[in-house]
């Protein structure tokens, strides 16, 4: 387990270095640079922009500016934002907790409500409960997120009961405890609604399909027929068995953490890496937007490996390899 | 074998409606009506309102800004006259209501399909034929390619898609012309989505060049094409066609998206994307409803490929349909 756990970093950290290499080559085939615009302006001379570019470093060679930007990882600046004027990790920190505040309680919330409904849709007995709930994750499923988001900020704006973007209101420093965190929950209940409409149906197609497969199995008609109650044989002998493709789609949603909520960000105004990755995108600021891909390449590595690990210790059978 | 039928004849439909979209909608795409912004869907009517008997369907003149009906004079749609359907000035048909620039949203609608959809199709189309090469390559060839080309996927796969789109999008220039821009992001997308495919394809041959016919047929001295051509690619027809029924939406919601933050298609070329980026603005979305025509139309195209990907794709592959994270 050691050997393979440390054979699995490697490879991970080995990713990581050929994503960083890959992202460093596309921004330095980027046509134009930050100063691209200010070089339009008539009242910047050449001098000063050749000055600002030398200051910070664009005009070295690409090489030096990779093992540049390498030592300042280990510093924790990964390298120098220019349109914010700082360095890039206490950004990225920030907009991470941002993100994460985000999309973990949506996951959360997701995987406890699409689990019990998969279970109940594929146990159930009656036709038109089947068809009906079926039909309605089919339809969620090929609703597009962005249809998803817009709907909810209509229904938002029409009954004014939810604030309608940013995460925090303009009081908020000056709130008790209390207050903030409903402050914090007001706003946060639109996104997470659209983030869970969008990626529950997913979990719930593969818990229905899972579990199709294992109460055919033989194991449960003989636990049923020797009575156990539809719950106990539900939860506890039908879902562990059929726990793996869940573990692997858990595993995937892990790893999606930091990339999967940038529609939602951008047109709710959550400020969080999504939103950073597409303004800087749009500014060509260069260091932000190979910080927000190193780092949700990060999470995605993270989460293929935590979810082997999950595997390895769920499933006796992989064990045994 | 309606649920075979009814996606293929909606799909059929739409890329009908969207490349006769010169004849099919009833004003040129650019065409504005400044006079007319945000107007809602002309009522067609269909009964007439002193007889109360059927009549031929009519539209009636609308005051601007107010949008009130005046049926004091009635305008008869015209039916083939040099496009589908029409009406006469002063009137205007607007089967989708129009925009802020007063333009149509339905003509939009079908000039913005070509964009979409096509995106959709062509794009579906590079990474199935890069996933091809080098996947097929990847598991026919084995040795040194085979580990370089899995690792170059594993390498992609790392990468989150959208991320990886924007970070694309941002070396390439912001202001190009619309057909340009397409192009653009339809290599794009394209290019980004070869890992998965590739790994699944190279799979397939894998398994494919064990099987005991192939193996005889390379005893008998076929050569490495013929092998490929005659006995390992023809097995890839059934997974190329449930992946591109699963690529393809993806595509166009990926080309809606980069059009929608703007880092897609501009205007005045229509597309579904660049047509809901006007829903960014709040009044827009409080009051004018119609303004969501183009992404609810995109609910029944999505269900026709899930539906076209679940009735084609083995039980076993079903599982993973719902796996691919953006």
């Amino acid at each position: 387990m050691k050997r393979y756990l440390l054979r699995r970093l490697a490879r991970g950290l080995l990713i990581l270095i050929g994503v960083s290499i890959c992202s460093f080559v596309l921004a330095d085939l980027a046509r134009g640079d930050f100063f691209a615009e200010a070089r339009l302006n008539s009242r910047i001379s050449k001098e000063t922009i050749a000055a600002l570019r030398e200051q910070y470093g664009l005009d070295r060679p690409i090489l030096w500016r990779y093992a540049h930007w390498l030592a300042s990882v280990f510093h924790g600046d990964w390298g120098f934002s220019l349109s914010y004027n700082m360095p890039v990790g206490p950004l990225l920190w920030a907009r991470m907790q941002n993100t994460l505040l985000l999309t973990v309680s949506a996951m959360l919330l997701t995987w406890i409500a699409a689990i019990p409904l998969g279970v109940w849709i594929a146990s159930t007995g009656a036709r038109v409960n089947r068809l009906l709930s079926w039909s309605a994750v089919a339809m969620l499923m090929a609703t597009p997120d962005l249809l998803v988001v817009l709907v909810l900020e209509l229904i938002a704006t029409h009954s004014g009961l939810l604030p309608l973007g940013g995460m925090i209101s303009l009081e908020y420093s000056q709130m008790n405890v209390w207050d903030r965190v409903q402050d914090l929950a007001r706003h946060l209940a639109l996104p997470v609604t659209a983030l869970v409409l969008s990626s529950a149906p997913a979990v719930v197609t593969h818990t229905v399909s899972a579990m199709r497969e294992t109460l055919d199995s033989a194991f449960i008609r003989a636990a049923n027929a020797n009575g156990l109650r539809r719950g106990r044989l539900l939860f506890f002998h039908a879902l562990p068995a059929a726990a793996n493709p869940l573990i692997s789609l858990f595993s995937l949603s892990l790893g999606a953490l930091l990339s999967s909520s940038l529609i939602v960000e951008s047109a709710l105004g959550w400020p969080g890496l999504g939103r950073l990755m597409l303004e800087a995108t749009l500014q060509r600021d260069g260091y932000v937007v190979i910080g927000v891909v190193m780092l949700s390449a990060a999470f995605l590595v993270c989460g293929t490996l935590i979810g082997d690990m999950l595997l390895y210790w769920a499933d006796p059978r992989i064990r045994r390899e | 074998m309606s649920r075979r039928l009814i996606p293929i004849v909606w799909l059929a439909l739409l890329h009908i409606a969207v490349i006769g979209a010169d004849f099919f909608a009833p004003y040129d795409y650019t065409q504005q009506n400044r006079s007319m912004p945000f107007a809602p869907p002309t009522r067609i009517h269909l009964i007439d309102p002193v007889s109360g008997l059927l009549a031929r369907p009519f539209v009636c003149e609308s005051t601007p800004v107010t949008y009130v009906e005046d049926c004091s004079r009635r305008f008869p749609i015209r039916f083939f006259q040099r496009r589908l359907f029409g009406v006469e000035e002063p009137a205007v048909i607007y089967l989708m209501g129009s925009d802020d620039f007063g333009r149509d949203q339905f003509s939009r609608f079908l000039h913005g399909g070509r964009v979409s959809l096509f995106a959709g199709l062509l794009a579906c189309g590079i990474s199935l034929g890069i996933g091809l090469l080098f996947g097929a390559a990847a598991g026919f060839y084995r040795g040194r390619l085979d580990d370089f080309i899995m690792g170059a996927v594993e390498l992609s796969l790392a990468l989150p898609w959208l991320y990886l789109l924007l970070a694309a999008r941002a070396i390439l220039p912001l202001n190009t012309d619309p057909s340009s821009a397409f192009l653009l992001i339809v290599a794009l997308v394209g290019i980004v989505g070869w890992a998965r495919p590739a790994r699944l394809i190279r799979g397939a041959v894998l398994s494919a060049r064990e099987r005991e016919y192939v193996l005889v047929a390379r005893g008998l001295g076929a050569s490495d094409a013929h092998l490929l051509r005659r006995h390992l690619l023809p097995q890839l027809g059934g997974l190329l066609a449930t992946q591109a029924s699963l690529l393809i939406p993806r595509y166009i919601l990926a080309e809606v998206t980069l059009s929608f933050l703007g880092l897609g298609v501009n205007e005045p070329a229509a597309s579904w994307g660049n047509m809901l980026a006007i829903l960014q603005r709040y009044h827009v979305l409080a009051s004018y409803g119609w303004m969501f025509f183009p992404a609810l139309l995109l609910i029944p195209t999505f269900l026709s490929y899930l539906a076209l990907t679940t009735a084609y794709a083995p039980r076993n592959q079903v599982n993973h349909i719902g796996a691919l994270p953006l």
